[in-house]
Order: structure tokens, then C-alpha cells, then sequence
């Protein structure tokens, strides 16, 4: 036996209680750790929340009441907005002059058997047109609540002067509302939560009273789309052939290196990739021209939403290829053996027992990379995205604008109510990530409880 | 015989008493050599299995017999870097000639793995699926009952037949990988020290099966406990690794010569516990 020993005694404790002591500093610093994450996150919320709600100085071009007045209503009895379709509309004849009033009818019309604006001879000659054909032609009709949002928008045109923030608001509404009252005496003080359904319907407009982030919100959705249906099978089977079928080859290492290095390239990097293949060199296929149908006439060049989602598509491809690698790495070697030990062909048995199993992690991991995708800026500005449209995108051929980028673009603006609107914007963009990853989660849960 | 033609049985036993029968050889090895890279795992085997007989494979860890067991169905193929020099004769074809297809192969000569390993699928699939893919015609519910009847597991699993294999115990998910094997209609059977994972009354009950599947199959079994060779097989090989580690068979006879009077010191030792 060596002549070593162990302390004893006194010597013992002390020597324990000194090795605790150095795992007690360190947990706390673990705690600590998590606490500032959390904190930093928590930071993040409030300041978006605090611009998401607070209060508003509207001043109306038209007060209301005088609407109601002027087509001999009581405004002490009834508000504009409990007004009849019938006299709103009437409000709207004597607010807006007639070209407008055209348009709007063009765009989609008030009554199905009268016309408001329009003659019935220019109606029917314009929806006889082989080329440019109103939409209003396809017999749509407005209902109340359009109508009273045309006449809130052309009419009243309420204009936020000032806003404030949540806690401002909430601490100091009464010097707010003094201030106000001397600063804009014709103001009128609301309380406004500036996300709301109008907002998430309503198209992009110039004015952030009344702007929306349908368009974006739809254009993300056709991006995403596109890059799902690109990404997902072609990752998916790079990844069953690198872990089922490549030998380990020097020419295989070398290709699965690159595809790790190419997860962390950075995105704007992509940007330019895609703008120099698909927006430039593959234009007459992402705009469409190939094809012949080129969205409503819109000419967009290569920069569409195939272009964007292809681009965004090959951002993630890399991502998807390694989470489905791990997914079907993680299945057991048992299965397989399984399989091959009973006449089964690999494609059978990788179809059978190796895809099934490896299936939750495959879409946890893909539903991640496209909530990435859904967040990226970068390269979207790069292919063009548009900065101004408020027409919805109408396909994989259409000009696009997304989330993300709509965000930059109002923050980047001097008024104080874009800032609010850019808040919203934020809030709707993060409940749709939140609701991808639940999807991840709920769809992890139900193919793991079938194993 | 043209390298396409399928394995057919050539002889049909119908003798009434199996103990009677004249042995017949159900597949041969010629000087086999099992190589992982460089390194020479098996070293010159020459085996004959018999027909309708258990023979048991037996030596210390890691002396070469799972490595021997695998090349008789081609399951090598799936280790990478694995290869095999040599012949393994199956109705006096080598399985490892030109022309051979694996997939043939190892739906006629089946295997049984060390841990039971069904299928995260029903019962009723895990023994049907194999069967499918094989474009197995005819009725698959007769097919799942009879391939669960002989592996004695259809009295206890009748009634549940569309529950997760992975509901059944240890000794019952063993069986139930055998059904599946049998599923296929296999000749031979070779089994991975199908026990090792399994209790005393789950691996008796193993055992008994194996006694029963005898008379339909030929079966190959890979054991690290030498009493179960010594009850359970017909012939013995042993096993032992020589100086570069590479498995050589050093003995091989019939079960009760290899207990009572083996020939080599070696094997004598290994059995009477004095290594190994």
C-alpha cells in the first residue's frame, strides 16, 4: 500500500465545507446567468408593449358630429358610427369628390343593383375591357363597416399629433391630458391599442393612423410557403442520403464539413446570392415570363416572391439537412438491423422504421429553420423587396414586401406613430413565430406518442 | 446452375423420428475469413451446419463468434469497412458469389438479435411487415397467428394484437422478434445470444421454443453460457482467438463429445471454467 493519506477530523470538514463553498459561488453565478437572460428578455417585451398601447392626441379633419349634422341627423342622438349603410353612404357622396368616389366604386362596388359614383354606360364599358377590368367588376359588394372605415379614412381623417407611451400613459394621464388641452385644443384624447384587427386587415398606407400589416403578413406567408416546399423535401432527402447511403469517403467528409460551415455563412451573404441567380440570371422563371402569367400585370422583374423564398430556402437548407441528420442518426442502428435481417431492402427499411422515427426531430428541426427564415431582413432586402406596395401579393410571381422588412421600414421613419405601428408590427410578427414553434411542439408530441 | 437461379431446398426430411434421420448439411463454410479493415476477426473457418439441428457457437468475448454468426446471412455487409474472403455454401451456392443477391439471402436465412429489438408498430405488424415487404401472397392474418403460434407467444398476445410490441415484457418482445423471423419462412434461424438480456424463466422459456422450432428449422445460436449449449444444442464449435486476436474454430462435434470428451486441452479448459 502507498503511504498516502486522506485528511481526518478537522482537517476533513474544513476541506469538505471549502469544496461546497466553491459549488455554492458557482450555482449562484448559474443563477445569476439566467436571470440577467430573463431580464433581458423581459426588457425587450416591455419596451415593445410600452409603444404598443398608450395615448393618442387625434384631431379629426371633420368632426363627426357635424357629418351627422350636415345630412340632417341629431348628433346629440345617434354617433356617426351607429350611422345606416344608407347614410353613411350619403356622408361619403357629400365628402369626397366624384373621381375618388369612381375609384372606390371601381375597387369594389356599394349596392349590387344601383351604382353610386359610376354612370351604368361607363360601367358597363369599362367591365367590358379585355385588359385593366376593375376588381369591382366581379359583383363583390362593401358592407357597413367598409363603409364607415371610407368614410373615417376620407372624411374624418383622424391624425395622431402625439402619442405616448404605455407608462406615461398609465402614471401621468392627467398632466398629459392638460398639456394637451392647451397644445391641441381641438384635439381629442384617446386611449389607443395600436395593434388591433383593422390593423392586422388592413392593407400598407402612407398615413399610420390607418396603416396595416396584411400585405406583409401575407407576403411572409407566400415566402414561407415557397421556401418550405423547396427546402423541406430537398434537406430532407440530402440528409437520408449523407447518414443512409455515403460511404465515408474523403469526398463525403469534405461535403459534410462544407454543410456545416455553410449553416453559419451570414445571411446577407445569401442576399447576394440570391440576387445574382435567381433575380438576375433565372429572371424569365421567378417573374414568371416563362409561364406566361405575370400577376396581374405587374411586371417585377426577378424580384418576387420565388426569388425571395428560394433564397430564404437555400438559408435554411443547410440547417434542415443537419437537424434532419441528427433525427435520423438517433434512430436505433437495432431497427435497421431489424429490418435488413428480414429481407427487406434498405429503401424499405429506411421508409418503414429509419423515416417514421426520425420524423418528430425532421420537423422540430425544419419548423425552426422556417421560423428563422420568417425573421430574416437581411437577404429579402437584397432581392428586392418592395418598400411600398398595398397591393396583397397574388402569387409566387408577385412583387413582395415581408414582416420583418416592414418593421425596419417604419422604425426607420421620423413620426412618432410609425414607431407604435412598428411595435404592433413586432407583436404580430412574434406571435406568428410563437405559433410556428407551438406547431413544432404539438406536432414533436403526437408522432413521438405513436412510437 | 446459373448464378440468377434462386436457393431451393434440396432434400425434404419426412422421416417420422428426426433423431433417426441421416444428417444432412444445411450450409458449409470453406476457409472463412472475416476481416474489419485490416484486422482479421475470423480466421479459416471450415463449418457445416446441419439440417434441422441447433448448433451452438461458444467461446470467450470478443473471440469472433457474433463476427462468424453475421457472415452467415451477409449481415457483415452492413459494417462499414467489413469484409469476408472465403466461401459460405448454402445448397452448394456461396452466398457471397457473383450474382447473389443479400436481400434473397437474408430473407431465407433469418436472425434474432442479442436484446429483443420489435418494431416501435404493433404486434400485428412487427410480425407481418416482413412478410409484406417480401410480397408475401395470401392471407396475413393466418400468416401473423401461425408464425405467433410457433414462437408460442398467440395465447398471451391474441387479444392485443394492435398494441405497441414495446408493451410486451423482455422474454415476450424475444419471442416476438422470433415470430417475426419466422414470419419470412426462413430455413435457417440464426440467433445472437437471443438470452443474454433475459431472466432465468424468460430464457427457459427461450430455450424450450427453440427445442420446438427445431423440427421446422435449422438453427445457428450464439451463447455465452455454456450450460445452454450443453442442454439446449446438438453440435458444438468452439471458438478460441489465437495469438493476433483473430477467432478460429478450435473444435467442433456433436454437443455431448465437446462436454464429455473434447479433444483439445484448450477446449477443456474453456468448458470446465478454468478460463474464459
Amino acid at each position: 500500500m502507498s503511504k498516502g493519506t486522506f485528511p481526518e477530523g478537522a482537517q476533513l470538514e474544513a476541506q469538505i465545507s471549502g469544496r461546497r463553498r466553491k459549488g455554492v459561488y458557482l450555482r449562484l453565478a448559474f443563477l445569476g446567468s439566467l436571470m440577467l437572460a430573463i431580464l433581458a428578455l423581459l426588457t425587450l417585451l416591455a419596451n415593445i408593449i410600452n409603444s404598443v398601447f398608450g395615448l393618442v392626441a387625434f384631431e379629426n379633419a371633420v368632426a363627426p358630429a357635424a357629418l351627422v349634422e350636415e345630412i340632417g341627423l341629431d348628433p346629440a342622438r345617434i354617433a356617426l358610427s351607429d350611422l345606416s349603410k344608407d347614410d353613411l353612404l350619403a356622408v361619403l357622396e357629400g365628402g369626397i369628390n366624384n373621381n375618388v368616389g369612381r375609384r372606390l366604386e371601381r375597387e369594389r362596388r356599394f349596392y349590387s343593383d344601383r351604382l353610386v359614383f359610376e354612370t351604368r354606360a361607363k360601367w358597363d364599358e369599362v367591365c367590358a375591357r379585355e385588359v385593366d377590368r376593375p376588381a369591382g367588376c366581379d359583383g363583390r359588394v362593401r358592407g357597413r363597416e367598409d363603409v364607415y372605415s371610407l368614410v373615417v379614412e376620407q372624411i374624418v381623417q383622424p391624425k395622431a399629433l402625439e402619442t405616448w407611451s404605455l407608462v406615461d400613459s398609465v402614471l401621468h394621464r392627467a398632466e398629459i391630458e392638460a398639456a394637451a388641452a392647451v397644445s391641441y385644443p381641438d384635439a381629442e384624447i384617446v386611449f389607443r391599442s395600436w395593434l388591433s384587427m383593422d390593423f392586422v386587415t388592413n392593407p400598407q398606407s402612407p398615413r399610420a393612423e390607418v396603416a396595416g400589416v396584411r400585405t406583409a403578413v401575407l407576403g411572409s406567408l407566400w415566402i414561407v410557403l415557397v421556401t418550405i416546399v423547396f427546402s423541406f423535401p430537398v434537406g430532407v432527402a440530402a440528409a437520408v442520403y449523407l447518414e443512409e447511403y455515403a460511404r465515408h469517403t474523403r469526398l463525403n467528409r469534405l461535403i459534410q464539413t462544407n454543410i456545416n460551415n455553410l449553416a453559419g455563412v451570414p445571411s446577407i451573404i445569401y442576399g447576394m446570392l440570391g440576387l445574382a441567380i435567381f433575380v438576375r440570371v433565372l429572371e424569365t422563371f421567378t417573374s414568371g415570363a416563362v409561364f406566361g402569367g405575370v400577376d396581374g400585370g405587374v411586371t417585377a422583374n426577378g424580384r418576387t416572391v420565388l426569388s425571395a423564398g428560394l433564397t430564404l430556402g437555400l438559408l435554411i437548407l443547410p440547417i434542415i439537412i443537419i437537424n434532419a441528420q441528427e433525427a435520423i442518426r438517433a434512430v436505433p442502428q437495432s431497427l435497421r438491423s431489424a429490418g435488413m435481417a428480414l429481407g427487406a431492402t434498405q429503401w424499405q427499411t429506411i421508409r418503414a422504421h429509419v423515416l417514421p422515427n426520425a420524423v418528430p426531430g425532421i420537423l422540430t428541426g425544419a419548423i425552426l429553420a422556417v421560423a428563422r427564415a420568417l425573421g430574416e431582413t437581411a437577404p429579402l432586402v437584397v432581392v428586392g423587396a418592395s418598400t411600398f406596395i398595398t397591393a396583397d401579393p397574388g402569387g409566387p410571381f408577385g412583387k413582395f414586401t415581408a414582416l420583418p422588412i416592414q418593421i425596419f421600414q417604419w422604425t426607420s421613419r421620423p413620426q412618432d406613430e410609425f414607431r407604435n405601428i412598428a411595435a404592433a408590427a413586432i407583436i404580430v410578427l412574434l406571435i406568428m413565430l410563437l405559433a410556428l414553434n407551438a406547431t413544432a411542439i404539438v406536432l414533436r408530441n403526437r408522432y413521438a406518442r405513436r412510437a | 446452375m446459373s448464378d440468377k437461379q434462386a436457393f431451393v431446398r434440396t432434400a425434404v426430411a419426412s422421416s417420422p423420428n428426426p433423431d433417426d434421420m441421416p444428417l444432412t448439411s444445411a450450409m458449409e463454410t470453406r476457409s472463412l475469413n472475416v476481416f474489419y479493415g485490416a484486422f482479421r476477426a475470423v480466421k479459416d473457418v471450415d463449418l457445416t451446419v446441419y439440417d434441422n439441428q441447433i448448433t451452438a457457437l461458444i467461446g470467450s468475448s470478443g473471440c469472433g463468434k457474433s463476427t462468424l454468426l453475421r457472415s452467415f446471412n451477409r449481415m457483415n455487409d452492413l459494417v462499414a469497412g467489413a469484409r469476408v474472403d472465403g466461401e459460405v455454401l448454402y445448397h452448394d451456392r456461396n452466398i457471397y458469389g457473383p450474382g447473389v443477391d443479400p436481400v434473397e439471402v437474408r430473407r431465407r436465412i433469418g436472425m434474432v438479435f442479442q436484446k429483443p429489438n420489435p418494431f416501435p408498430k404493433s404486434i400485428y405488424d412487427n410480425v407481418a411487415w416482413g412478410a409484406k415487404v417480401n410480397g408475401y401472397k395470401g392471407s396475413l392474418d393466418d400468416l401473423v397467428e401461425e408464425a405467433l403460434g410457433q414462437a408460442a407467444l398467440w395465447d398471451e398476445v391474441k387479444d392485443k394484437l394492435h398494441q405497441s410490441g414495446y408493451s410486451l415484457s423482455g422474454g415476450q418482445q424475444q419471442r416476438l422478434c422470433i415470430a417475426r423471423t419466422i414470419a419470412v419462412k426462413p430455413e435457417i434461424i440464426l440467433m445472437d445470444e437471443p438470452t443474454s438480456a433475459l431472466d432465468p424463466v424468460a430464457t427457459l422459456r427461450i430455450e424450450e421454443l427453440i427445442q420446438d422450432l427445431k423440427t421446422r428449422y435449422t438453427i445457428v445460436i450464439v451463447t455465452h453460457n455454456m450450460q445452454q449449449a450443453a442442454r439446449a444444442s446438438d453440435f458444438t464449435a468452439f471458438l478460441n482467438m489465437d495469438e493476433d486476436r483473430a477467432g478460429r474454430v478450435v473444435e467442433f462435434g456433436k454437443t455431448g463429445d465437446i462436454f464429455t470428451r473434447p479433444e483439445h486441452e484448450e477446449t477443456e479448459n474453456y468448458i470446465t471454467g478454468r478460463f474464459g
